[in-house]
């Protein structure tokens, strides 16, 4: 919650074992880390916003576990977050992110060009391609701790940001709390609007506050430019366009985050990122490039294959159902994305998609004619 | 304990002293930089209630139509001795514009104090929900002598059931939308230790939410005594779910017609039902055992929350003074059909809701009747409304049964000057 949190200093007034957390039933990050003397030692401390680490950890105590995947169970209210309680989040990080450790360095990379291939997945296959990321604007609060204030602050600033977008980037933004019936249904048949969280997820961090005030959906003329403001980030951008060429998706991708950049950089604000943690993001598992570059692939005979999950292990991608993170497949029609997120860059993760991509479809297509995919097995994965 | 809280809410200006001096105890000495977050002080000051106050254009709820700007201006930066704020009292309701059925309260105590520090918010929506009912000047009547209901037996024929309810909070800890984990592990173990000690017809035992066997579940959800995690974006809003199912659990007698909640939407609920139409037995025992429990947890220094002005205290204001809802399983085929049935609950200050409580509709001939009011009149007094009230329904049923008319009843007068 906004403006401070000195409810935190009258917990002190209880033991750390009478406020520790029953976490027994728990399966997520921040369980297998958290411990009573890491509590004990952390629950004094606050962010200079005043975000405490009961407010870090709400989301995990109240959330023990999810269906498909190994969730976080933490989130930041503000860029500090990841500083005051680095005894929590470190370890977090470390879990979640392959090992990558205090010490080291992540690197970024918008160059498209450094990108070899991608604009020829085959669309008998690839139904469509997409790039997302998120952005935080330095010296706001993230939306689990923001102010409605500051939340509208981060909307007026981005609708000016990008209103001055131009060429094939130029759009619209439409706030959530003011489009017109018409307007909604046509976001909503081009698969461009969010709505309110429903996802406990989301929901126990405080997220879906005040909703849907300072909301919003912009995307360009072309609709296939997208950001989202103040949803589970301050900014979600995302390239998408139906068919293979991913590469033409990461250009576009690259060449809009690069320009928003600067037109936030020009109003005085420069988005949260550090040389460690990457570009900073609500939830530990954005870290790094935040980045989920992924598409919608036909893969009947493969999904039924022994080998399939092995084969996505080995090439550091992950399958979702269509309509996101909490679905599962239909029809045999996967998303298929990157599964890391920190400690590669832009470039190297989309790369890894393409390469991954071509190969899957190249096993799809020999299990159609009954051939056997040994020989293409990837080797595994690099540690 | 009970007793450093009791002397500290004894005056409005020692509350509101107090709030003020939390903001100042705030950890100080963070530098505002340009690369970090604004410390929480800064932040205040650039932005102005003004660039906070929420969008209420689409409410429509007693909070929405009590908050100005003026009020929230000199709110927003107050702090409760638990420091609670304004924000985090009108969440709810921001997030919630509207219900189907009823006009929604809006707003939560976090604490005793909430009542005091944000009376310029809470008096004007105690007001609006509670009949006019004034907290600066009026007095509310606290009445638990069961002896003097009369006609407390309904026709059986029609009443299916019966059932009063009401909640209690401990003084002292922190209501569900603000209490830590601590806090609220204490108000089961308070209240766990009280209810240990019921003897008679009374002796019971508890059931934690998350120990619980599968056998144990399965009994409660046939008993209807199972609460479950609250699914209503009006509660979860007000983070009454936060940390479930920790400290939550379900005590009742082994009689099964006394229960308590314990950490769901108060401190406690208490239940007092049985099949039937016994009315006075259910409220007998209601009574009875309501003092017990009293009893017992001040024999180890605690009380209930309750002052002069609002009665008991409970987190949402609509639950203010007695917090007692009496009602009925009852049927009504022939009435409720009758376009004159929703005038004769009104004029009877009685409300109806389908059988499956609150948020739903009636299925059938078959309608949960209950009183409307909480604040105002005493637990004797409402529950007699009830049963006078629910006596003429079933007479007026009779008469529509034997082809005969009824009659619209002369409104209830609301408050006793």
């Amino acid at each position: 919650m906004p403006f401070g949190n000195t409810h935190n200093q009258l917990k002190m007034k209880f033991t750390p074992e009478q406020e520790y957390p029953d976490l027994s039933k728990h399966n997520n990050h921040m369980a297998k880390v958290l411990t009573p003397a890491m509590y004990e030692r952390l629950r004094s401390k606050q962010t200079p916003s005043g975000f405490t680490l009961d407010d870090v950890i709400q989301t995990g105590v109240d959330n023990p576990g999810h269906p498909f995947i190994m969730t976080v169970g933490c989130v930041a209210g503000d860029e500090e977050t990841y500083e005051v309680f680095k005894e929590l989040l470190d370890p977090v990080i470390e879990d979640r992110h392959g090992g990558y450790k205090p010490t080291d360095k992540h690197k970024t990379d918008l160059n498209p060009d450094n990108l070899k291939g991608g604009d020829d997945l085959d669309p008998n296959y690839v139904l469509s391609s997409r790039v997302r990321t998120g952005r935080s604007i330095r010296g706001f609060c993230l939306p689990p701790h923001c102010s409605r204030g500051e939340r509208r602050a981060v909307e007026k600033l981005s609708i000016e940001a990008l209103a001055s977008l131009s060429g094939d980037l130029k759009g619209k933004y439409y706030a959530l709390k003011n489009m017109t019936d018409a307007e909604q249904q046509q976001l909503i048949d081009d698969h461009f609007l969010f709505d309110k969280p429903v996802s406990p997820l989301l929901l126990a961090s405080g997220m879906a506050r005040d909703w849907p005030d300072a909301r919003g959906i912009w995307h360009n003329d072309n609709k296939t430019f997208l950001v989202w403001v103040n949803e589970e980030d301050h900014l979600r951008v995302i390239s998408m366009q139906k068919g293979g060429n991913m590469k033409e998706v990461f250009n576009r991708f690259c060449t809009g985050l690069t320009k928003i950049e600067s037109l936030f950089k020009d109003r005085g604000h420069a988005f949260m990122w550090n040389e460690h943690l990457g570009y900073v993001l609500t939830c530990p598992s954005n870290l790094g490039t935040g980045l989920r570059a992924g598409v919608h692939v036909k893969l009947p005979n493969m999904s039924k294959h022994a080998k399939f999950e092995e084969v996505l292990k080995r090439l550091r991608l992950q399958k979702r159902g269509t309509g996101g993170v909490d679905t599962a497949a239909v029809g045999g029609v996967f998303d298929i994305s990157n599964a890391d997120r920190l400690g590669f860059s832009e470039v190297e993760l989309v790369q890894m998609v393409v390469d991954g991509i071509k190969l899957l479809i190249e096993m799809e297509k020999k299990l159609e004619k009954g051939q056997s995919i040994d020989d293409l097995m990837p080797c595994p994965e690099k540690l | 304990m009970a007793s450093s809280f009791t002397r500290l809410i004894s005056g409005r200006n020692t509350a509101v002293l107090l709030a003020s001096l939390g903001a100042g105890t705030m950890a100080t000495g963070f530098l505002l930089s340009e690369n970090s977050s604004l410390a929480a002080e800064a932040k205040k000051k650039l932005y102005p209630p003004s660039s906070d106050y929420p969008d209420l254009r689409k409410h429509n709820n007693c909070m929405a139509s009590a908050l100005t700007p003026a009020i929230y201006a000199k709110l927003r930066d107050k702090l409760t001795p638990n420091n609670w704020t304004l924000d985090q009292c009108i969440q709810t309701g921001v997030d919630n514009p509207g219900h189907p059925f009823i006009k929604t309260v809006g707003c939560v105590a976090g604490d005793e104090e909430s009542y005091e520090v944000f009376a310029d918010l809470f008096d004007p929506v105690i007001k609006d929900r509670h009949n006019g009912y004034d907290p600066r000047t009026m007095i509310h009547p606290t009445d638990l002598d069961s002896s003097k209901l009369t006609h407390g037996m309904f026709d059986e024929n029609y009443v299916l059931s019966s059932r009063v309810r009401t909640g209690r909070s401990i003084r002292g800890l922190s209501l569900p939308p603000a209490c830590s984990r601590a806090e609220r592990r204490e108000v089961e173990r308070v209240v766990v230790t009280a209810l240990a000690g019921l003897k008679g017809d009374l002796a019971g035992r508890y059931y934690s939410l998350g120990e619980m066997t599968e056998q144990e579940q399965q009994q409660l959800i046939d008993d209807h005594f199972l609460f479950d995690k609250p699914v209503s974006p009006l509660l979860t809003s007000a983070f009454m779910a936060r940390d479930w199912p920790d400290a939550r659990g379900i005590w009742h007698n082994n009689e099964k017609t006394f229960l308590i909640w314990v950490n769901e939407e108060d401190h406690t609920r208490v239940i007092s039902m049985e099949k039937g139409g016994n009315m006075k037995r259910v409220f007998e025992r209601f009574c009875r055992g309501l003092k017990q429990v009293e009893h017992l947890i001040q024999e180890r220094g605690w009380e209930f929350m309750w002052n002069e002005h609002l009665g008991y205290i409970l987190t949402c204001p609509s639950n203010l003074g007695t917090g007692l809802r009496a009602g009925v399983h009852v049927r009504l085929p022939k009435l409720s059909k009758d376009p004159r049935f929703s005038k004769i609950l009104d004029n009877l200050r009685l409300q109806k809701r389908g059988t499956g409580g609150v948020d739903t509709a009636a299925t059938g001939d078959t309608f949960d009747i209950s009183n409307n009011d909480r604040l105002g009149k005493s637990e004797v007094e409402l529950v007699q409304l009830v049963v006078d009230g629910v006596n003429y329904l079933i007479e007026c049923e009779k008469r529509l049964e034997k082809g005969q008319d009824i009659k619209v009843p002369a409104p209830i007068p609301q408050f006793k000057k």
